[in-house]
């Protein structure tokens, strides 16, 4: 009779750093910096992925990311978006640590343009060199549960299987891999990409993932506050129905009220 | 008649021009840049925030500023 309290005390660690929200969001794509602000804030997320890009230096005055959401408050979590090669990506991440301080990192290393899909060749080598480096990497990978468990055993502090390409909303594809996923690591598994909607947060939390990363899903909704309202919802709700454990699936009808007593 | 001391650089893939003599955090701030929200890589290798002060602009010298934004 204590899982209120279970519940209420429900958060996740990851390197050591532990997180109530289990829902990181993106910040690219946004009309505005203001509406990505608001969009953060009423997603309750405590982590946000950022890309690190050549400043603009003929217009260095141009609003900049951190005067609108604070890293002082939320854990920015730079990304390799757009590496094609371990090489980029390790090249990119050592920069954002001098530009940020800190070693917990979202790796991706892409293979193609059209798909986005992940190399995974190239992702297990940059894993190796950047956990040398003393790099925290949270690494997005294929929704396959050996190489889940390769980059686990290279050093990957989380492990970030794609529900769907980067940007298509489709949802999970792959409902038995995710959950092969959870059930062999030892580190946190988080869905990173293909969700569109509410329905498939919950899903990915409801397979018993330790949380879920988006950015589309919300910045492209008609309207992106009241997305990352409903996001928000979703992931607990899963998270509550994944602690809660759900009822076995019947064939047929069990009726809900008594036969006895019937008149 | 003034002589032009100035040295070519590279910055960001562009040619720029920068006083003889500038330390990398006087570049910087020639360019308008707030060095608490950028990082700096120097002819291929990254420069530790502390080492903005003492490392000497040189000619060709080949930078890449860089700093956070939007991202998924």
């Amino acid at each position: 009779m204590n899982a209120p309290q279970q519940v209420q005390s429900d958060s996740w660690t990851v390197a050591g750093r532990t997180f109530t929200s289990r829902l990181i969001v993106g910040t690219g794509k946004y009309k505005s910096l203001e509406e990505n602000a608001a969009a953060v804030a009423a997603s309750g997320a405590e982590i946000v992925t950022v890309a690190v890009r050549r400043v603009n230096i003929s217009d260095p005055n141009q609003p900049m990311l951190t005067d609108h959401i604070d890293p002082k408050k939320v854990t920015y979590l730079p990304n390799t978006a757009g590496c094609f090669t371990a090489e980029d990506a390790i090249r990119t991440l050592r920069l954002a640590r001098e530009a940020g301080g800190w070693n917990l990192v979202k790796l991706e290393v892409l293979g193609e343009a059209k798909t986005l899909y992940p190399d995974m060749r190239e992702t297990l080598k940059a894993t190796e060199v950047l956990v040398k480096e003393g790099f925290e990497p949270m690494v997005y990978c294929v929704d396959d549960p050996i190489a889940a468990k390769q980059l686990e055993e290279a050093g990957a502090v989380a492990i970030m299987p794609l529900g769907a390409p980067i940007g298509s909303g489709l949802g999970i594809q792959n409902r038995v891999t995710i959950r092969l996923i959870v059930e062999g690591a030892g580190v946190p598994v988080l869905v990173d990409a293909g969700v569109g909607t509410a329905s498939d947060a919950a899903q990915a939390m409801e397979l018993g993932c330790d949380g879920v990363l988006m950015n589309t899903a919300i910045a492209e909704a008609k309207d992106p506050v009241l997305m990352a309202r409903a996001m928000k919802a979703a992931v607990e709700a899963g998270r509550l129905a994944y602690l809660a454990g759900r009822m076995q699936k019947r064939r047929y009808a069990d009726p809900s009220s008594p036969l006895a007593g019937l008149i | 008649m003034e002589t032009d001391t100035s040295l070519a650089v590279q910055v960001n893939g562009e040619p720029r021009r920068v006083a003889g003599g500038s330390t990398i955090a006087e570049m910087l701030q020639e360019l308008g840049l707030d060095r608490r929200k950028v990082a700096v890589e120097h002819n291929l290798a990254i420069v530790p925030r502390s080492d903005l002060d003492r490392i000497t602009v040189e000619v060709g010298d080949t930078f890449e500023i860089v700093h956070f934004v939007g991202g998924g």
